[in-house]
């Protein structure tokens, strides 16, 4: 009892000595700077030592992998080989081919159905960007460990320094910041927005809240960003336009820039810091009945942008997370409300960690954990040059053109498919279209048949 | 997801599906994951759902039929041996040259089995005969609304003639399989699969 008494004496000033050194750490090593935009470069050195580490286990998997044939594990993500011919070219080589039966329908016709859907079975393009992206190589963390079998001692025991490191030391010191951040959030916008209405003054104080908390959290991810093209940042009076992945992306973004946020009010803590936002700079924040109608929605929008002095609105017109391989069908809602559009492409560096947030496997605080026990958050950030609605242009076909352009510049696949696909069915209206056109493939057979059956006729005549 | 696709298969399993199928060790786990990514019950089988999830699966016309044939008779899920034997129809024939052990019976991707498998795409009664009535059903599902009653009626009674040599007004198998005689079945029934 004695004992334990003398290691209590001893050992508790020596844990509030850690502690306080802790918080010397966090506080003016790490926020300070950040508040101030400033970076004292660890974090740099820690994503180059990182990808030495990675890069030398890439090496050792790869050359575990040659000597053991058996149990290849394929690099390419591809699983078959897709003949792409449209309906009509495939249709049309069964005709040239052989002359066969001439009438407008041929049993095999259905071959080529019924291989499309087989293929689609094997393969498809969408529900593939709703679970996370296959690495082609493992990274060193455990939930990306597919098919990746133990392959020598040298990386289990890398992998087993990662997980001391990851949570022992990056997470405890992640978790620290983000709380500061948020707390300072809603603190410091609360008293912002207790300030007497002086346009300038309470403006910069507001942004300068908003900046400050947005990069301690950003540090709270290990957050590496690399902004480009910088001069095509959005204005006030605009509206900025991003792919979707996480609701991280808000932060990504956030830390280069004021934006005025849209989205739905929620319930406890998120909605807490709701509110608190609001009270210092116009956020247009949605009660859930409202969000279903489109009109209210986009007129309340409109107005925030006619006032040109408002920050830019930030909305992600997919409408739900996907996995950044690609960019789905923009809602074309955000696109109807005029004024300048500035496109912004995100892509994450999956090396690193997944940033995708798949709501349906994990909730948000799980999400959290995830990413903070990641080696880091790596992204790139391509600022578009604006554009706006052309003379006869609609919204849909502008919004595909933003589509497309945001998805060149992050290098992901333009895709036409609708993200809502993660949960509802596909229009009926799609199938309907399939339909149609083979119709038509058909009647234009058959006009062909009756063409040359008057022609033969006619030359039978005159002969 | 995790390791979970490579443990819950063990390696006698593969190599049974190998020797049934034909298909190669890294397909088999490769198809294993679709197969579970596929399976959102997590309980090793799929139902018609899963499928139906697919959205480009879902806007094919013949989407259903497709489904179907995944299917044994009366039953409402697939395990992950059912879907490997409907899937390995479609391996490309040549693909039997490269297998070390061939397997002993006729493999299940011969010319003959593809097309009898595409037969009983149209013969749902699994009468070994398609009917005016199936023919139809298949033609209905292909065209949707966009063709009469009366047009699509002599479409299939069109077809019919040309393929029927016995008189007995429906396809058999071995009509079916003479109709589609110059026809490449080989090149459209297979999907070339990645190693």
């Amino acid at each position: 009892f004695l004992l334990q008494l003398c290691v209590c004496v001893c050992v508790w000033p020596a844990l509030m000595q850690l502690f306080q050194l802790w918080m010397f750490v966090v506080l003016f090593l790490i926020m300070m700077p950040a508040m101030f935009g400033l970076s004292l470069g660890v974090t740099g050195v820690y994503i180059q030592v990182l990808v030495r580490i990675l890069e030398w286990a890439t090496i050792r998997i790869q050359r575990g992998l040659q000597n053991e044939p058996r149990v290849t594990v394929p690099l390419t993500t591809e699983i078959i080989e897709r003949a792409g011919g449209s309906m009509e070219e495939e249709l049309e080589q069964r005709r040239r081919t052989h002359s066969l039966s001439v009438g407008e329908f041929s049993l095999s016709d259905v071959l080529y159905f019924y291989k499309r859907g087989v293929e689609t079975i094997v393969d498809d393009q969408v529900t593939q960007r709703f679970s996370s992206e296959e690495l082609a190589s493992w990274n060193l963390l455990t939930r990306t460990n597919q098919n990746f079998q133990y392959i020598s001692l040298r990386l289990t025991i890398i992998w087993g320094l990662g997980v001391l490191v990851r949570y022992g030391i990056l997470f405890p010191l992640r978790i620290t910041l983000a709380l500061i951040g948020l707390s300072w959030l809603v603190v410091g916008t609360s008293l912002v927005g207790s300030l007497p209405e002086s346009r300038y003054v309470k403006n910069w104080l507001s942004e300068l809240v908003h900046l400050t908390c947005y990069r301690i959290c950003a540090r709270g991810l290990s957050a590496t960003v690399h902004y480009h093209n910088k001069e095509n940042r959005p204005q006030k009076g605009g509206i900025c336009v991003a792919n979707h992945t996480t609701p991280i992306d808000v932060v990504i973004l956030a830390n280069d820039g004021c934006y005025a946020m849209v989205g739905q009010i929620h319930g406890g803590l998120l909605g807490i810091i709701q509110r608190s936002m609001v009270r210092s700079c116009p956020h247009v924040w949605f009660e859930r009945s409202e969000m279903k109608d489109r009109h209210a929605v986009t007129s309340r929008l409109r107005d925030h942008v006619a006032e040109r002095t408002k920050l830019p609105i930030l909305i992600f017109p997919e409408g739900t997370c996907v996995n950044n391989t690609s960019v789905m069908m923009f809602k074309k809602g955000s696109f109807e409300i005029g004024g300048t559009i500035h496109p912004v492409a995100i892509k994450y560096d999956p090396r690193f960690g997944d940033a995708f947030w798949n709501s349906s496997k994990y909730n948000m605080v799980s999400y959290v954990l995830r990413m903070m026990t990641s080696w880091a958050v790596v992204v790139n950030v391509w600022y578009l040059p604006a554009m706006s609605r052309q003379e006869g242009e609609d919204a849909t076909h502008f919004a595909n053109r933003v589509k497309s352009a945001i998805a060149a510049q992050g290098g992901l696949l333009d895709l036409a498919w609708d993200g809502g696909l993660k949960r509802a069915r596909v229009k009926e209206s799609f199938r309907q279209e399939q339909q149609k056109l083979y119709s038509s493939i058909i009647l234009s057979r058959s006009k062909e048949m009756k063409e040359k059956r008057r022609r033969n006729k006619s030359t039978f005549v005159s002969t | 997801m995790g390791s979970r696709a490579s443990t819950l298969l063990r390696e006698e399993e593969i190599e049974e599906i190998k020797k049934e199928t034909g298909f190669s060790h890294s397909q088999i786990t490769r198809l294993y994951s679709r197969f579970t990514s596929l399976d959102k019950g997590e309980n090793g089988t799929l139902s018609r759902e899963d499928f139906q999830r697919i959205p480009e699966l879902a806007i094919n016309p013949l989407g259903d039929r497709i489904i179907n044939a995944f299917f044994p008779e009366g039953e409402d899920q697939v395990n992950f041996r059912g879907f490997m034997r409907t899937l390995a129809h479609f391996r490309p024939i040549e693909d039997n040259e490269k297998n070390k052990n061939p397997p002993t019976s006729e493999p299940l991707n011969s010319r003959t089995n593809k097309l009898l498998f595409a037969f009983r795409l149209y013969d749902l009664d699994r009468d070994d005969k398609i009917s005016r009535d199936e023919l139809l059903q298949v033609l209905r599902m292909m065209v949707g609304v966009n063709i009469s009653d009366e047009q699509l009626g002599s479409i299939a009674d069109r077809t019919i003639q040309e393929a029927d040599t016995n008189g007995d007004n429906s396809i058999s198998f071995s009509e079916f399989i003479k109709v589609l005689e110059k026809v490449d079945v080989e090149q459209k029934m297979s999907i070339r699969f990645l190693h």
